[in-house]
């Protein structure tokens, strides 16, 4: 058992796939000598060599597309995207490419490429550095979607989408990559897919994924002071979506609130509470809500905690929620 | 603007005439230059029949390859076993060369599959619709041939080819699969087929240099083929393919030819192009400069022409019988693939739509 920051998680973890598939690749900007912008493959490339783990020229369709034509080749290529909003010139790649490859190939082309992507804000940074694209991918059949939220996640997803023979998006929360906690090597890995209940409680159910996970936690330990009961859900993984995780902490608290830092509009939020609604209609005390970030562009730094949802409009939303 | 006198390696002239060139040959054997004639006679009976299911309503849409038919043949039959094609959709000649049956081909345009064949067993990729994203797939691919070491061997090593046309020559993804293929000294082949129109818009609006010559920026050799030659165009790619595998990285060819047909069956192009300029094309018809050849070289007579005809008759009626008798898939295959494994959110809409479904059948039923 060893305290790590999730940044030294997923090196860890990707350490270890590599170590147990001569197939894996790492393929992306600045990851070799560099180790990466956030640090993620430091030493990587020295340990497997160059052929394993190398820099590429600076174009983002070109990062995927040519990931696409190494799984055809039989590799399993783990692409980084140095930034959220730096993925959209590989869009067509991933999206009517790489998405579509099992399917349109009747299963005889499998897409075992994993496309990490730190995302979100709260880092200060200047603009197209701080997005959260999730719901673009998530809406896209084909692929799957993950969110990590803290160290011991990461270091266990990241393998586990590495070993997965579909493509998956993978979504790291760059303002956590420095958070600490335990990870056990050893450890029994919670299955991808499915979404976990990190805190339980019995009034209200926040579900988030990714950064917001924290958040959630933080406004459940201040509200607990206030003598109620919340429940935090983490999806994990946001597509495919969890939901009897989900309809079981909601039957059981009769209330959600949905957490992201993604704008509301046809996000991740509105999927959930159109499925809970379609679920548990007649169950729950009050309509879900939704705390996320507005329909704007991600704002400049000086404003972006405006911006971003926080323990006090995860509270305010509790109230409002509890209120009906 | 003046025109710029362009290299062009020919083997062929359009009246038949063998000519030579310094740097390229082909040395046939009687056989096969009949082989090739018959490649290019069978593959536009393929082309014209499945026109002709399209005017029937049998296809939803089909892209014809009229006049590139030396062009790909010609690159087609320059692979080795070994290698790995990435087409467009416009590759109806290069899937003959790689044994792919024609009718596969039918189903994407007639709407039952989007990939009927086995790309890993015939070495040649899914039709590509999205203009250019297959250069990179080629490229990705040419990367783990070098990763696996399979490149060196004149007769062994692997070469990968990836077609495209001028319009595409444009696209981002193109560009940078010529800067990922230099960069990691791939073992591939670009194979432009120039045709000059990309729909309605001619090359001079994709490129004011001929194209071939981009490559030199990329740092790599680029050569103007006559895409109507069948001869110099296997001559030319299989010097190309044997760069590659022999570890010595990329090449453009640019195959100069002529999109004699429409760009699809939805496209009419007496709205942007001069009939003159077809019927000057129509002088360098792939097809009879070949089949002038073989007779000013005594390789064939009339019989044996009459003996391709008639295979080609007979290809055509079996895949016109094939297509008709093409069934539709079940609906419920659209949920088979999506995923490696089904996940549980769209086992339950798959299960959904089958009770949907089944009610229907059982209302039919009373």
């Amino acid at each position: 058992m060893v305290q790590m920051t999730m940044a030294k998680a997923l090196n860890e973890g990707l350490r270890a796939a590599m170590e147990h598939d001569p197939k894996v690749l790492l393929m992306g900007e600045d990851i070799g000598k560099l180790g990466g912008v956030f640090r993620v493959t430091d030493g990587l490339q020295k340990d497997f060599g160059e052929d394993r783990v190398f820099d590429t020229p600076l174009a983002e369709s070109g990062i995927v597309g040519t990931a696409i034509g190494l799984a055809m080749r039989g590799y399993r290529p783990v692409c980084e995207i140095q930034f959220d909003g730096f993925v959209y010139p590989a869009y067509d790649q991933i999206v009517s490419q790489l998405a579509k490859m099992h399917a349109r190939s009747r299963g005889l082309v499998k897409m075992p490429v994993v496309i990490r992507i730190p995302f979100g804000g709260g880092i200060g940074a200047v603009e197209h550095h701080s997005e959260s694209p999730e719901a673009y991918f998530a809406h896209t059949a084909g692929l799957k979607v993950m969110a990590c939220s803290n160290p011991v996640d990461a270091h266990t997803m990241i393998q586990q989408a590495i070993a997965l023979d579909d493509p998956v998006i993978f979504f790291e929360p760059k303002r956590r990559y420095w958070e600490k906690a335990e990870v056990d090597p050893t450890t029994e890995p919670f299955p991808l897919e499915q979404a976990r209940v990190v805190l339980p409680g019995d009034d209200l159910t926040l579900i988030a994924y990714g950064p917001m996970v924290k958040t959630c936690l933080d406004a459940a330990s201040a509200a607990r002071e206030e003598g109620r009961s919340l429940e935090v859900v983490d999806l994990r993984s946001l597509s495919p979506l969890d939901f009897p995780t989900v309809f079981a902490s909601v039957r059981k608290t009769r209330r959600a609130v949905v957490v992201h830092e993604a704008s509301s509009f046809v996000g991740l939020g509105a999927e959930v509470a159109a499925r809970l609604s379609e679920e548990l209609y007649f169950e729950m005390e009050a309509p879900v809500l939704r705390v996320t970030g507005y329909d704007v562009p991600y704002p400049a730094s000086r404003v972006e905690e405006d911006f971003l949802p926080d323990l006090d409009r995860v509270l305010h939303a509790v109230d409002r929620s509890l209120a009906f | 603007m003046t025109p710029i006198a362009t290299p062009l390696v020919q083997l062929l002239t359009p009246e038949g005439e063998r000519v030579h060139h310094p740097d390229y040959d082909v040395d046939l054997t009687d056989e096969q230059y009949r082989d090739l004639y018959r490649d290019l006679v069978l593959v536009r009976r393929i082309d014209v029949e499945a026109t002709a299911l399209q005017r029937q309503g049998e296809l939803g849409l089909w892209a014809a390859l009229l006049g590139q038919e030396a062009a790909q043949v010609g690159s087609g039959r320059a692979l080795m076993p070994q290698d790995f094609a990435f087409p467009t959709y416009r590759e109806h000649g290069v899937a003959w060369c790689r044994d792919v049956d024609p009718v596969h081909l039918l189903s994407l345009f007639r709407g039952t599959s989007h990939g009927a064949w086995d790309p890993n067993d015939k070495r040649f990729a899914l039709y590509t619709i999205v203009i250019g994203s297959q250069t990179l797939h080629a490229t990705g691919y040419a990367m783990g041939v070098v990763k696996d070491g399979a490149v060196g061997d004149a007769t062994t090593g692997e070469a990968v080819i990836a077609y495209f046309g001028d319009g595409a020559s444009s696209q981002g993804d193109v560009n940078e699969a010529f800067v990922w293929a230099s960069a990691y000294n791939a073992p591939i082949v670009f194979f432009c087929q120039n045709n000059q129109w990309g729909i309605s818009t001619p090359t001079s609006t994709q490129s004011r240099i001929p194209l071939y010559k981009r490559a030199e920026g990329f740092g790599f050799p680029g050569v103007r083929v006559d895409g109507n030659d069948v001869l110099a165009s296997y001559a030319v790619t299989r010097a190309a393919l044997d760069h590659a595998r022999t570890g010595q990285g990329p090449t453009l060819v640019e195959a100069f030819t002529y999109r004699m047909g429409a760009h699809t069956t939805s496209d009419d192009p007496t709205r942007y192009r001069l009939s003159s300029e077809l019927e000057a094309w129509k002088l360098k018809d792939p097809l009879e400069r070949m089949r002038s050849f073989l007779f000013k070289q005594q390789l064939a007579d009339a019989s044996y022409l009459e003996k391709v005809e008639a295979e080609s008759d007979e290809l055509a009626a079996r895949i016109r019988k094939a297509c008709l008798e093409m069934p539709d898939p079940p609906p419920s295959v659209m949920f088979d693939q999506v995923y490696a494994e089904m996940t549980p959110p769209l086992r339950e809409q798959a299960a959904q739509f089958a009770a949907y479904h089944a009610g229907f059948t059982s209302e039919g039923a009373h």
